[in-house]
This record gives structure tokens, C-alpha cells and sequence, in this order.
């Protein structure tokens, strides 16, 4: 190639388009697109956990103190107080190993239904798949559940529970959690670039949300013909598969086979009308 | 290389300014039934007044190595052409084949986050704009001997200077790499010293046999730089070729848009963003011959403006070349003289100039127009809207008028001599006899 400049020009070939830009194109997901990107999605991602906690005086110390004030509260009202069942388990662990995946899934989705609406020079001054933008939320938010899981470590012998050989599924189960809060982080933060209601709505349905997930209650909770219903959420099935792992219970196997189904229909689905609506990202928001 | 070929982009009007609450569009969705019944000739209306065109079948190529200029007015539709080569926003009709990677330069330090450090921002800024970790990290020295921050390097770059800030985030923008690069006004920012430094990276990236398209309003520039350039004007390719020419069809085209008064009502310079309030502006000589502005005449910028509230006008105006350079600027921002005037919802707004320290030629005026309440956010702005006229008078009493060619600004001197006594001088005055003889 007899080609002055420095740098590399094999990739280019002068016959073909390397790009088309068309007025209308198929909504695709363009996963090799996203692939080539990964490096940026890393450092989206350590740039929401290096700025999550600046300028805080208790700085980390907030990731793992939210979890486990809620988890006392939690504890006094409805273990003590309401006497709500645990399933034979200590109450606090039991609603610990509820809100460990319950607070990673709400963290990113709130944050990261903000994610494209904070950063509109990101979307209007520069092009790179805008999906790494509400995907990256998960970053900040695992690095705090890998935090407060330490918590959990600590009170698990304090209230008698054995580690269990079953810890090791906590790593699929919280991918399994990444995905879905991925899913709701990149829905969520494209209606909210069109419609800024989401805003509102979403502390609303979060909330909502979680007294729809057992997180202060076990499924058992529930008369037998409705645990159904339950199991159509699929964080019902991720916090359980938690507590079989914790407290080394058999797994429901076929709980989370339905679960991974519907999270991976769900992303799939997120990430398509993200893309649908992304066309319009630069021109409305 | 690059080809565009018969592009178009309509907006909806008013679509950048409102977002759609979910209420409004489900109102409208159970009303639409309701009024088609009632009167079908509104909602035909309501279709017809909302869009206009970015860009009307635009094509051009442009073939690697080549630096391409794009002028026209603010509005003209080349920000939108680069947001459409750079895949930010989509064209509604036609096609552009882009062949090679590309890399485009909006805006400098698009992603830098302020709470992060100088060496933090870089990696974030270079991710964000296309270069991988492992080029980043080769380049990160020169990048840093670039800016000239390297003291700085782990401070958030919430405690820069505006400057340093600048200087860092072009410095990341420079040594991108890609086939075709895209290059908004982003020179216009940071000292003369550093512009220079820029245009000559650029330079230096088009030797280098990359694609280079170019947006800017200084026309020096981009004659100094491109091989070719495009005039955009309302959307469509009025011009294109050498860049002599390209430019001076656009300056025509200007000066002959506006002389010394504008209608503003409609004007092609305001801002998107703008609301139109001034309604028009005429530059006046209040010498004996108001329509003739010659050198170091008293003037009037006097500008028309009328407000659906009542405003406390502060003005703003910024002269410039017809080359768009510009040359200074006069704002009651900083004067604050009127900013005890009685509110007011239309009316006229002077400002009177003193010996106009203008060379002969042609020269644009910006208006700029806000509340004293909110002086930081204008409520009207208008790019070239309108140019002036400075003819030559024999200010000095010599005999001579100035050249315009020497610069834009005139000033006086006062010249005087001191013959030093020593041998020097008496050998020179020795030539002189030797010459004489």
C-alpha cells in the first residue's frame, strides 16, 4: 500500500463502503457492532463507579450501609413486628439475600433511566452505539452489590448460617440479575428521552415492583394456585434461587429455567425498540 | 472517500424545543377520532406548517486526501450534513457510503466528566470518540506534551482553566485517526497561538492521504486548508468548487442579503434557539450623510425589537469581517447602562459609536439580544445580519487614503524621529553622497 501516513490502511478497502448510511434502515442490533465497543462500554462503566461516590463524605461506605439499614428496618417491622414468615430462616438473612439483588436491580434502572437524558452531548456531538450508555449503569451498580455482599458474609455466621457449597451459583444468578436490570435500564432511559414521565413514574413503579417480588416475603407466602403469577415476575425467581444458595435449600430448577427465559426475552426486546427508538434520539432530545 | 448522494433531513417543527408528555399524546389520540369528525380541515393544517428542511438533496464526493471546506450561514444545514456523515442522526431520504472509519470532532471534549482527572479524561474522551485503549495509552504522552498539562494530569478537571480544559480536550481530538475526519467549528475556540497549532495538525492529517471535511466560519482558514469546499445555503448545494470561488460567492452572497438595514423578521442568521424579537437593524452614519459611513465617523447601531412581554433590554453586537474575522465587540452586558431603564415590550435600542476605527471595506454585524434579568441566556440571536460599507477618507490629511489591505483596524500613529550621533550614521550619510554622485 503506497501510502505516506503512518498508520494502518489495510482495514480499508476502496472498493467497497465500509459504512451506508440510509434513510431507512431495519432496526437491527448490530451485535458486532457492539462488540467492536466493548472497550468503551469498560470504560463507561469505571467512570460511573469512580464518580459514583465522589465529593460524599462516607464515599463506599454508602453501598453498604443503604442495603443493610434497609435490611434492620426490615427486619424489626415485618420480622418482629409483623411476624412475617421466612421459611424456618433467620428473618434477617432471608430479607438480606432478597435486597442484594432487589437494590442492584432497582440502582441501575433508576440510574440508568437518567443515563441518556444527563449526558445529551454524548448522543447529539459524537456517534458510537448509544446501547453501552444505559448497559453501563450495571457497572456502578454490581461493584456495589459486590460491596454489600461482604455485609452478607459477615452476619451470615452471626445468625448461625453455614456457607454452603451452593454460594458458587451466586455468580450466574447475578448475571442473571445483570440482565434484567440491563434490560430495564436500557428501556426505561429510551422512552425517557422522548417522554420525560418516566421520570416520575418509575420511583412509583419501582416501588410497586417490589412489594410484586418476594423481597420481604416468601413465595410460600402465597396460597399454592396463585405462586404462578409470582413466578411470571422473573426477579421472584432470581431472589429465590439467592436464598437456595445462601442457606444451601434445593434450587427450583424449573423456576429459574422459566426466569432465565423470560429475562433473556425481555433484553432481547429492550435492546430491539431501543434501537427502533434511538433514530430519533439526536433529533428530540 | 466519501459519497452523499441526494440527501434530504426534515424536522418537525418545534420537535427540538418540546418533549411530548405521554398525556399530550394520549389526548391527542382519543381526540383524533372526535375532530376528524367535527372538522377535517384543521388537522390538514396542522400537518402542512410542521416540518421544514435541513437539507434538500444534497450530493457531493469527496476522494481521500482531500480536505473539503463546507460554508454557509448559521442554519444553512452543514451542521446537520456532519450529524448525518457521523451517523448521529439520520437523512429522511437518500444515501451516503462512507469508505473508511470515521471520526467526528462536534464539539471538543464531548463525555469529559468533571469530577474525573486530566489522565482519567483522557481515556474516557478517547474511548468516546473511537480510539481503543491500547492507542490511546501509545499516544499519551504526545497527547499530554500537546495540551501542556502534564502538572495538572491527576486533578479533576473541574479546577482547570477554561483554557487548559480546552487545550486538553482538543489535544485528545488531535491525534484521533481515522480515514475521514469531521470537523465542526471547534477551532474557534482557545488562543491564536493554539488555533494555529490546530490547523496545522490538520493539515498534517490531510498529507497524510486521510478525508478531511471541514466546518467553519472563518474563511481564511479554509481557503489556507481545503482542496475544495461546498456553500450550503437554506438546505441546498448553492456552490461548489475551488475554494476562492466557494468563497467568494458566499460573501456576495451576505453582503448582498442585507446592506446597511435587514428586516430580522425572518432572517436566515438567528439562531435555532433564538425567538425573534428584534424585527430590524440598521447601521447609520450620523454624519451629514446618514446612508455613508466613512473612516472614523460617529455611528448608530439601531435595532427594532418588540416582545410578547415586557423585557429590559440588553444589546449586544459584534463587528466582523466580511470574511467573518472578527474584530470587536460591544455589549451592555458589560456596560450595564440600561440596566435601570424602565421595562419595556417593543421599542428601539441605539448604541452610538465614536470615530469608527474602521480600514475601508465591507463588514458583517451579530446581533445579540437578552433581558437584564437573565444577561447569561439570550432571547435573540442573529448571525450576519447585516453588513456595512466603510469608505476611504483621507483621514491623516496626507493626501493619501489607506490601504485595506493592510488589516481591518485603523489607527493613528504618531511618528516621530531621534538620528543617533555616531559613526554609523555618518557612513550611512556617506552612502547617501556616494549614491547621489
Amino acid at each position: 500500500m503506497p501510502f505516506q501516513g503512518g498508520y494502518n490502511t489495510e482495514e480499508v478497502d476502496h472498493r467497497s463502503p465500509v459504512r451506508v448510511i440510509g434513510a431507512r434502515r431495519w432496526a437491527a442490533l448490530e451485535l458486532l457492532d457492539l462488540w467492536s465497543h466493548r472497550e468503551l462500554f469498560y470504560i463507561l462503566a469505571e467512570r460511573d463507579v469512580k464518580v459514583r461516590y465522589k465529593q460524599s463524605a462516607l464515599g463506599v461506605t454508602w453501598a453498604i450501609l443503604q442495603p443493610f439499614l434497609t435490611m434492620v428496618i426490615f427486619t424489626l417491622l415485618f420480622g418482629r413486628l409483623g411476624r412475617m414468615p421466612s421459611a424456618g430462616e433467620p428473618y434477617a438473612i432471608f430479607s438480606y439475600a432478597g435486597l442484594l439483588p432487589w437494590t442492584f436491580f432497582s440502582t441501575v434502572v433508576t440510574t440508568g433511566s437518567n443515563s441518556l437524558i444527563n449526558n445529551p452531548n454524548l448522543i447529539t456531538k459524537v456517534y458510537f452505539p448509544r446501547l453501552l450508555i444505559p448497559a453501563s449503569a450495571v457497572g456502578a451498580g454490581l461493584m456495589d452489590l459486590m460491596i454489600a455482599s461482604l455485609t452478607l458474609l459477615v452476619i451470615m455466621p452471626i445468625y448461625g448460617v453455614k456457607f454452603h457449597v451452593t454460594l458458587i451459583m451466586l455468580l450466574p444468578l447475578v448475571a442473571l440479575t445483570a440482565m434484567i436490570a440491563a434490560a430495564g435500564s436500557i428501556f426505561t432511559s429510551a422512552v425517557n428521552v422522548k417522554y420525560r414521565d418516566i421520570r416520575h413514574a418509575l420511583p412509583f413503579a419501582i416501588q410497586t415492583l417490589m412489594f410484586l417480588t418476594p423481597v420481604i416475603y416468601p413465595v410460600s407466602f402465597l396460597p399454592q394456585q396463585w405462586r404462578w403469577v409470582l413466578m411470571l415476575n422473573p426477579l421472584s425467581g432470581i431472589i429465590e434461587g439467592f436464598r437456595a444458595a445462601i442457606f444451601g435449600n434445593p434450587f427450583d430448577w424449573q423456576g429459574l429455567a422459566i426466569s432465565t427465559a423470560i429475562v433473556a426475552g425481555l433484553l432481547t426486546t429492550a435492546a430491539y425498540s431501543f434501537r427502533r427508538m434511538e433514530r430519533q434520539f439526536a433529533d428530540v432530545i | 472517500m466519501i459519497k452523499v448522494r441526494g440527501v434530504s433531513k426534515r424536522y418537525r417543527l418545534g420537535e427540538r424545543r418540546g418533549h411530548d408528555s405521554l398525556r399530550e399524546i394520549i389526548v391527542a389520540k382519543l381526540k383524533a377520532p372526535l375532530r376528524r369528525l367535527s372538522s377535517g380541515d384543521r388537522d390538514n393544517r396542522d400537518s402542512k406548517r410542521a416540518h421544514i428542511w435541513a437539507l434538500r438533496d444534497v450530493s457531493f464526493e469527496v476522494m481521500p486526501g482531500d480536505v473539503l471546506g463546507i460554508i454557509g450561514r448559521n442554519g444553512g444545514g452543514k451542521s446537520t450534513l456532519l450529524k448525518i456523515l457521523s451517523l448521529i442522526t439520520h437523512p429522511t431520504e437518500g444515501e451516503v457510503e462512507l469508505y473508511g472509519r470515521v471520526g467526528s470532532l462536534l464539539e471538543v471534549g464531548t463525555g469529559f466528566h468533571p469530577e474525573l482527572t486530566g489522565r482519567e479524561n483522557i481515556f474516557l474522551n478517547g474511548a468516546i470518540l473511537g480510539m481503543k485503549r491500547a492507542e490511546i495509552a501509545k499516544k499519551f504522552n504526545e497527547i499530554v506534551d500537546f495540551a501542556g498539562v502534564d502538572k495538572f494530569l491527576d486533578t479533576p478537571v473541574k479546577r482547570y482553566s477554561s483554557g487548559m480544559y480546552v487545550r486538553l480536550a482538543f489535544a485528545v481530538a488531535a491525534h484521533l485517526e481515522p480515514e475521514i475526519l469531521l470537523v465542526d467549528e471547534v477551532l474557534a475556540v482557545g488562543d491564536i497561538e493554539f488555533q494555529n497549532k490546530c490547523l496545522g495538525k490538520m493539515g498534517e492529517i490531510a498529507r497524510g492521504g486521510r478525508t478531511v471535511l471541514f466546518v467553519s466560519h472563518n474563511m481564511l482558514a479554509i481557503e489556507a486548508l481545503c482542496k475544495t469546499a461546498i456553500f450550503l445555503d437554506a438546505g441546498e448545494l448553492r456552490t461548489t468548487g475551488r475554494p476562492r470561488d466557494v468563497v467568494s460567492a458566499y460573501t456576495k452572497l451576505i453582503t448582498d442579503a442585507g446592506a446597511m438595514f435587514a428586516d430580522l423578521r425572518d432572517h436566515p442568521g438567528r439562531r435555532g434557539e433564538s425567538r425573534p424579537l428584534m424585527t430590524e437593524v440598521s447601521v447609520i452614519s450620523t454624519g451629514a450623510e446618514p446612508s455613508v459611513i466613512r473612516m472614523g465617523d460617529n455611528i448608530a447601531i439601531v435595532v427594532k425589537f418588540r416582545s410578547p412581554a415586557a423585557i429590559r433590554p440588553c444589546g449586544s453586537f459584534t463587528i466582523k469581517t466580511d470574511r467573518g474575522e472578527r474584530i470587536f465587540h460591544v455589549s451592555d452586558r458589560n456596560s450595564n447602562q440600561l440596566a435601570t431603564a424602565t421595562a419595556t415590550d417593543s421599542g428601539t435600542l441605539t448604541c452610538s459609536l465614536r470615530g469608527l476605527p474602521l480600514m475601508p471595506g465591507r463588514y458583517l454585524v451579530d446581533l445579540w439580544l437578552a433581558d437584564f434579568s437573565h444577561t447569561m441566556a439570550p432571547l435573540d440571536m442573529v448571525a450576519d445580519a447585516c453588513w456595512f460599507e466603510v469608505s476611504a477618507v483621507d483621514l491623516l490629511g496626507s493626501g493619501k487614503l489607506p490601504p485595506s489591505s493592510e488589516g481591518s483596524v485603523f489607527v493613528s500613529g504618531q511618528w516621530s524621529l531621534r538620528p543617533t550621533l555616531s559613526r554609523e550614521t555618518s557612513n550611512a550619510s556617506k552612502v547617501t553622497e556616494f549614491t547621489n554622485a
